[in-house]
């Protein structure tokens, strides 16, 4: 499995993440820096990392979502390479336009940095595959703009097309429908505000997060 | 030429920095706030004869994110 994990100035989970796919993967990930323009040859999962891209200036991800290298993202999206963007990745990839909606300012102003439960939605996905359709998960949170928002029509499609991925198990952000994580209509885009990466490993003090990244690697070399 | 960006959350998006400064003035004892909604204000400096359509653009592809907000261009001459 060929991967690789984009770094934005202010990107503070890519090496957890990195960690997270050579722990299923096998091999290292390339990182790869926000200005380049370009990315390796023959990628099969790309990530998109959690942290503070550019200080969340104007808005979470927005900078980040207009570098250079999202534009390869984005081509790599469409020609079906998986991408899974986590927290500030997922913020990214809604302000590039890759995930529909947006991520707002946690309904009770905080920043929210604890366990929660998640409820699968569909296990179908290559990203949710080792799960059970309706499971409990618990993985960890850790943001301030993570209230999911999205017009109506949006929600209905989302949810008509099996594109929730996780659901809150309890109150969290003030998320519409209590969304956790979405796909895209392809199916190779996950955006997700709970950090799977954190809980790969029994010193997390949790390893619900590491099927996600099974899932998607057995997906991947089954497809190779 | 100068420009003035006025970026505003959509009626009915939550704000919830808007009913944090709301509670904020409740204590201070202002009496009668019915509502608070919080934006941001983005001042352009410009080179002079800018299409109005490229401000346009500018709002658009960066400075608001139409899935939540409105925009609006002041231009200052």
């Amino acid at each position: 499995m060929k991967s690789a994990v984009i770094v934005f100035p202010g990107s503070n989970c890519d090496r957890d993440l990195a960690m997270a796919f050579e722990a299923v993967g096998g091999s290292k990930p390339e990182m790869v820096w926000h200005r380049e323009t370009e990315l390796p040859e023959g990628l099969d999962l790309i990530g998109v990392p959690g942290g503070f891209s550019y200080g969340d200036y104007l808005r979470s991800g927005a900078m980040a979502a207009r570098s250079p290298v999202m534009q390869a993202v984005a081509e790599a999206a469409a020609r079906g390479t998986f991408v899974l963007g986590v927290c500030n990745g997922f913020q990214v990839l809604t302000e590039a336009g890759l995930l529909p909606g947006a991520l707002m300012r946690n309904a009770g102003t905080h920043f929210v940095c604890r366990d929660v439960a998640l409820t699968v939605e569909n296990s179908q996905s290559a990203f949710t595959s080792r799960y059970a359709a309706g499971e409990r998960i618990t993985i960890p949170v850790a943001h301030h703009d993570g209230n999911y928002v999205a017009d109506g029509a949006t929600l209905d499609r989302l949810e008509g097309e099996g594109r929730v991925a996780f659901r809150y198990g309890e109150a969290v952000n003030g998320s519409a429908r209590a969304i956790a994580g979405i796909l895209n209509d392809g199916g190779n885009v996950l955006g997700m505000m709970p950090h799977p990466e954190r809980a790969i490993d029994t010193v997390h003090g949790g390893t619900d997060g590491r099927r996600l990244f099974e899932g998607l690697a057995e997906s991947l070399m089954a497809r190779a | 030429m100068k420009a003035r960006i006025f970026v505003t959350l959509k009626p009915g998006v939550l704000d919830p920095q808007g009913k944090a400064i709301q509670h904020a003035l409740a204590g201070l004892g202002f009496g009668g706030v019915n509502d608070v909604r919080a934006g941001r204000l983005i001042e352009l400096d410009l080179a002079d004869g800018t299409d109005e359509a490229e401000i346009d653009a500018m709002c658009r592809q960066l400075l608001a994110n139409t899935v939540i907000e409105n925009y609006r261009v002041e231009i200052l001459g």
